[in-house]
Parts: structure tokens; C-alpha cells; sequence
């Protein structure tokens, strides 16, 4: 048997059709050296699942495959950074902010270098990969490192945009993103603006914040539950650090409810954000944080762990629901 | 007198250094310990014999071989220097200061409130300083990095990176050596200052590292061995790794190197990693460093 017979088969090096969103990453790379820019793209033998290998065909002379040496990676980064060319390096976000928490830390970080980090597969994607492959932790350990950005775009369209913007954006950054396959929310034309929320729907009894991938299902968890006669706001907050506290005290004193919606761990993330800005201002509104409850994901097809864990649109809007009591749902159904 | 063993060829550069350049370096050597021993009376602890190791070292690249620029710390075609062992960075400082990097009146508050000079060198602090450090591990990988960011800009540079003999424990420094290889990075050096101990003692019997060399090699380094105290054997060893541009392979110089190199008690007592010498023990490791030279 010279190839598989069935046109539904496929190989890792075909991944890439199966995660469009990708395609997004590379493409804002791309521009940034049509447009004349000295930039480095690195991975760590995933340029396939991150769809970087179009990068690498396009500009094979700007493209390093470090291999699997990923702390290696972040502080060549850092040493590629003092040479006036602004390096992008990608990995599994778990790999990225768990295993080079350090190197990010203190080579990147501290050295306030203009490193680009670009953590992909994050939150519960990569489902039955298991706990290894989760990063529910990463924004936690990513927003506690002093001069470091931490953006989690919602789509590819509004990551190819953030990417571009990057290059005059002066401090480092941790880019956060999901595994390709989020719908698309934004037009290829947006612009990215670092620390701005883009505040979607305004509303009286809840607002949902949402970050990165959650804002796609929030958005359509606030469809389903305008329909129930709910006013409800959608605020997406692609940069969690620094966090837009004017858009969430703006929200805090309109609604009566706040609910924050991440594919994270509520503890540290967006959702500790926000409730760090609330804890200390008097405002109208009750918090509630939504996302991974501090615990480790079961193993699942990733839509399944998503409805497990409440985190696509009937599962937000039902603890919405509970969220400004209405009753008739449990958390973690089944 | 040469006194390096590449095992393959003759590293002897064409133009060697002279014996008023030898002078000259013995004096920075001097220089290095003596103003190591001033900055650890301000900060009343610091790691004397790290430096008294390496101080060689520094002087022969920082006064023969590194092309920089007085006062322009942050000149774009300069040689870069990186330490993984950061713990000797007091014995940099001075070094920094003598090129006008900073100002020399910085050194006087070494370590105190407000000062950028710590135990640890600091390129966000410190001008001149070219990757920060302290965290054993990271800086062949930062060093990597300029060779390859120095490729994207089209600039000839030689990055040199200091390296402790304990650091050999620390996984990245292999992660970094099998990629310097791969990516043939011949305009990057690192130097092992094998002066034999660690903190808890003996490298050797706490996590051996031998045979060295071999393990240099069969990553695809070319080595070198070199009388690390041999001021001369390493100027003219580095001297002649300079003139080699065609090489592709990254160079792994083992600088044999007694710890404490200069006080006899530091040299046979491991606990003098990290100390302080009382005034009237100053005096005295002054009159001993002078009355040896720096080096032999």
C-alpha cells in the first residue's frame, strides 16, 4: 500500500487544514517581514501543530527549529532580542509557562526584552493529550512577572492583528492561544490595540468578560439568554495584563452581575484580574468567576470537555442563569 | 609559554602576544583581584575565589582579544561576553568601568541601596553588561541567541561565554551545546573555568562531569584545553580562535584553573566560595596577590 485508500485519512503534516486559525499566526509573521521588519520565528519541533511551517517555507532563512529544547529556546530568544531582531517562539503554552516560567522570567522579562511568546494550544485544547498538555495555570504564572503583556486573542483574525501590532509594542509578550480551531468572530481587518477591551454589548442584570477563545461561545451564550429576556453585556479582554480596569468599573457600575469566562484556572487568571480590581473599589456588582474550578481536566475529546466543564455556549449561559438566580442548573453537569 | 591542546592542530595565531602584552595582562589580572578584594570589603560578603579563577580569563578577553569600543557600551559590531557563572561578576565590574562603560564611582558603592552593581550581573542596570545572569544555565543559550540574532543583522561578532564547572550539571547548557551545533555557530565560544569546586564542594564527587572534553566533542564542539592561569597560552589561544573565521564549529575552550587562584588558604579550603576577609586579613591578601602578579 503505496498511500491510504480513504481521502479522510490524514497525517500529522496535514494537521494544519484541520486548525485554519493557525493559519492566522503565520500570516501576521509574514507581514511583518513583507512590511520590512528584521523579526526570527522559533519553535521547538511543533511548526506543524502551530502551522508555522508556512512561515518556515515561506522565510526559511528567518525560521530556527530549536528541537525539543524549549528553555533553550526562550533564553536564545532573549540573546537573539540584544541583537536589534525581534524574535517569535512558539510552543505548547503548557511547555512554554511551566517548564520556561524561568527563562521567561529572568532572560525575558527582567531583561525587558522585546521577546514575542507565543503559547498555543492552551486551556483544556489538546483534551485527551491529558494533564501534561493543560495549561490552565499559564495566565496565573504569566501575569505575576513584572513588564510582561499577556494577550489572549479570541480568533485568528484578532491574533494576526495583535501580532502585527506587537512589533512597535514595547514590552514583552505572552501570547496566549487556543489550538486553531475557534470560530471566527472579527473581520481580517481589525486592529489590535494593546490593553483595550473591546466591550461588544452593554447590559443591566449580567456581563459576561471573556478572554481568548471563551469569547466566541460568550457570545453566543449572551444570544441564548437575550432571548430569554436577559439584558446582558459581552466585554472581550484579549490583553489580561495589563488588565483595561476603566472597561470592568465602567461594566461594575452599570450590571449587577459580573462574570468572567476563561479556559483557565479561576484562581490567578482573568478572572482573579478582575476580582482584584473589584475587591478594591465599591461597585454594584457581584463577581463570579467562571472557568476551570481548581482542579485538573478530565481526559475528553476537547467539545466534550468544553460541555463538561460548562464552557461553550448552553454551559455559560446556564451559569449565567445561576449567576443572577435563575435556578433550574447544577455546575458540572454529569 | 603556549601551553593549549586542541588534539587536532596547532592554535598558535599569527601574530602572537608580545611580551609587553603580557605584562599588560598580568597587571589586568592583578588589577581584577585587587579591586575584587576592595568591592567585597563594601558589600562585606562575595565570592572572592570564583574570580581570583577566572581572573585571567577576563583580562585576556576584555584586554586583548574582545573588540569593543571605549565609553560605547553599547556598540552594535562589538564581541559580546556572557557568564553563566554570575557570581563572579565583581570581578567584571572593575573591568566595565576601566572601559568607561559607567562611571568608575559606581564601583564605590557596590551592592548598596540604589547601586546597579549586585552580586549578579544585570544588563537591565548595568552598562556593559551584555546578558543578565545568576540563575546557572541560561547564558550559552543567550549567547546562542546573539549568534543567530547577529546572522538576521549581518554583523561579525564573536560571543564569548563564561562558564562554571558546576554549571555542567544544569541540563540547558546541553540543550544549548547540541543547538550551537546544529545551527554551526563557529563565531561562538564557551569557556569552562574548571577550577573544580562548587558550593558543596568537590564538582567531581558531588556530580562528576569527566571526561569533559569527550563530552564537548561528541557534541560537536571542536575543544581546547588551556593552562586557564597561563595569561599568555590564553591570549594566544583565543587570539588564534578569532583568526579562524572559516571555522563552522562553536569552540569549547576547558580553562584548567585553581579556585582562590592567588591566596594560598582560599585555594585549598572550598568553603572560601563565598566569604569575607576582615581588615587585617585584607592587608595581608593584598600583600600576597601584589607579591604574586596576578599570575605566574
Amino acid at each position: 500500500m503505496k498511500a491510504p485508500i480513504s481521502a479522510d485519512s490524514w497525517q500529522y503534516r496535514q494537521i494544519n487544514a484541520r486548525a485554519p486559525g493557525l493559519n492566522y499566526l503565520s500570516q501576521g509573521l509574514i507581514d511583518l517581514v513583507a512590511d520590512g521588519h528584521s523579526i526570527a520565528v522559533g519553535t521547538a519541533d511543533l511548526q506543524y501543530s502551530n502551522g508555522l511551517n508556512r512561515f518556515a517555507e515561506k522565510h526559511p532563512e528567518r525560521f530556527i527549529q530549536f528541537g525539543i529544547s524549549e528553555q533553550n529556546m526562550v533564553s536564545a530568544a532573549a540573546g537573539i532580542a540584544t541583537t536589534g531582531t525581534m524574535p517569535f517562539v512558539a510552543t505548547f503554552a503548557s511547555f512554554l509557562a511551566l517548564l520556561c516560567c524561568e527563562q521567561i522570567r529572568t532572560d525575558v522579562a527582567y531583561s525587558a526584552l522585546p521577546v514575542r511568546l507565543i503559547g498555543h494550544h492552551a486551556g483544556i485544547s489538546l483534551g485527551f493529550y491529558g494533564t501534561s498538555h493543560h495549561a490552565t495555570e499559564d495566565l496565573a504564572i504569566t501575569r505575576s512577572i513584572a513588564d510582561l503583556t499577556v494577550v489572549a486573542p479570541a480568533d485568528g483574525p484578532q491574533l494576526a492583528a495583535a501580532i502585527r501590532a506587537s512589533i512597535h509594542h514595547p514590552h514583552p509578550i505572552y501570547f496566549r492561544i487556543g489550538r486553531g480551531q475557534e470560530p471566527v468572530v472579527y473581520p481580517d481587518d481589525i486592529k489590535f490595540e494593546f490593553g483595550k477591551a473591546i466591550v461588544h454589548e452593554y447590559g443591566q442584570d449580567i456581563t459576561l468578560i471573556a478572554t481568548g477563545t471563551m469569547l466566541h461561545p460568550t457570545l453566543a451564550a449572551a444570544a441564548l439568554l437575550r432571548d430569554e429576556g436577559l439584558s446582558v453585556g459581552v466585554i472581550d479582554m484579549p490583553t489580561v495584563k495589563p488588565l483595561d480596569s476603566e472597561a470592568v468599573l465602567k461594566a461594575a457600575a452599570t450590571t449587577s452581575v459580573i462574570m468572567t469566562v476563561e479556559e483557565h484556572n479561576i484562581i490567578g487568571g482573568l478572572g482573579g484580574a478582575v476580582a482584584e480590581i473589584l475587591a478594591e473599589q465599591v461597585t454594584r456588582a457581584r463577581l463570579v468567576r467562571h472557568g476551570i474550578q481548581d482542579e485538573y481536566s478530565l481526559i475528553a475529546p476537547p467539545t466534550h470537555l468544553y460541555r463538561h466543564y460548562q464552557l461553550d455556549a448552553p454551559g455559560i449561559a446556564q451559569v449565567a442563569r445561576e449567576a443572577v438566580g435563575i435556578p433550574g442548573g447544577k455546575r458540572h453537569a454529569g | 609559554m603556549l601551553n593549549s591542546v586542541s588534539g587536532e592542530k596547532a592554535t598558535f595565531p599569527s601574530v602572537p602576544v608580545t611580551s609587553d602584552e603580557v605584562d599588560l595582562l598580568k597587571d589586568r589580572s592583578l588589577f581584577i583581584r585587587l579591586e575584587t578584594i576592595r568591592l567585597i570589603s563594601i558589600a562585606k560578603v562575595g565570592h572572592y575565589t570564583s574570580v581570583f579563577s577566572c581572573a585571567e580569563i577576563f583580562a585576556a578577553l576584555y584586554y586583548d582579544v574582545m573588540c569593543l569600543k571605549k565609553g560605547e557600551p553599547k556598540w552594535e559590531e562589538r564581541d559580546r561576553f556572557l557568564m553563566g557563572k554570575g557570581h563572579a561578576a565583581v570581578g567584571l565590574y572593575p573591568i566595565l568601568a576601566d572601559w568607561a562603560f559607567f562611571d568608575k564611582s559606581l564601583l564605590d558603592g557596590y551592592t548598596r541601596l540604589g547601586n546597579p552593581l549586585g552580586d549578579h550581573p544585570d544588563m537591565r542596570k548595568v552598562p556593559g553588561v551584555d546578558f543578565s545572569s545568576g540563575s546557572i544555565g541560561h547564558a550559552l543559550s543567550g549567547g546562542l541567541g546573539m549568534v543567530l540574532g547577529a546572522r538576521f543583522q549581518e554583523q561579525a561578532i564573536n560571543v564569548y561565554v563564561l562558564l562554571g564547572d558546576g554549571e555542567m550539571h544544569e541540563g540547558q547548557v546541553w540543550e544549548a551545546a547540541l543547538s550551537a551545533a546544529h545551527h554551526k555557530t563557529g563565531n561562538l565560544v564557551a569557556i569552562v573555568d574548571r577550577n573544580g569546586y562548587q558550593l558543596d564542594g568537590k564538582v567531581d564527587d558531588i556530580l562528576g562531569i569527566e571526561p569533559l572534553a569527550d563530552k564537548w566533542r561528541a557534541f560537536g564542539w571542536q575543544v581546547h584545553e588551556v593552562d586557564g592561569h597561563d595569561v599568555e597560552a590564553v591570549a594566544n589561544l583565543l587570539r588564534f580562535l578569532k583568526e579562524d573565521t572559516d571555522r563552522t564549529q562553536p569552540v569549547c575552550i576547558i580553562a584548567q584553573t585553581i579556585k582562590g587562584k592567588g591566596i594560598e588558604y582560599m585555594e585549598t579550603e572550598p568553603g572560601w566560595h563565598l566569604g569575607w576577609l576582615a581588615p587585617e586579613d585584607e592587608a595581608l591578601a593584598i600583600e600576597e596577590i601584589t607579591l604574586k602578579g596576578g599570575a605566574k
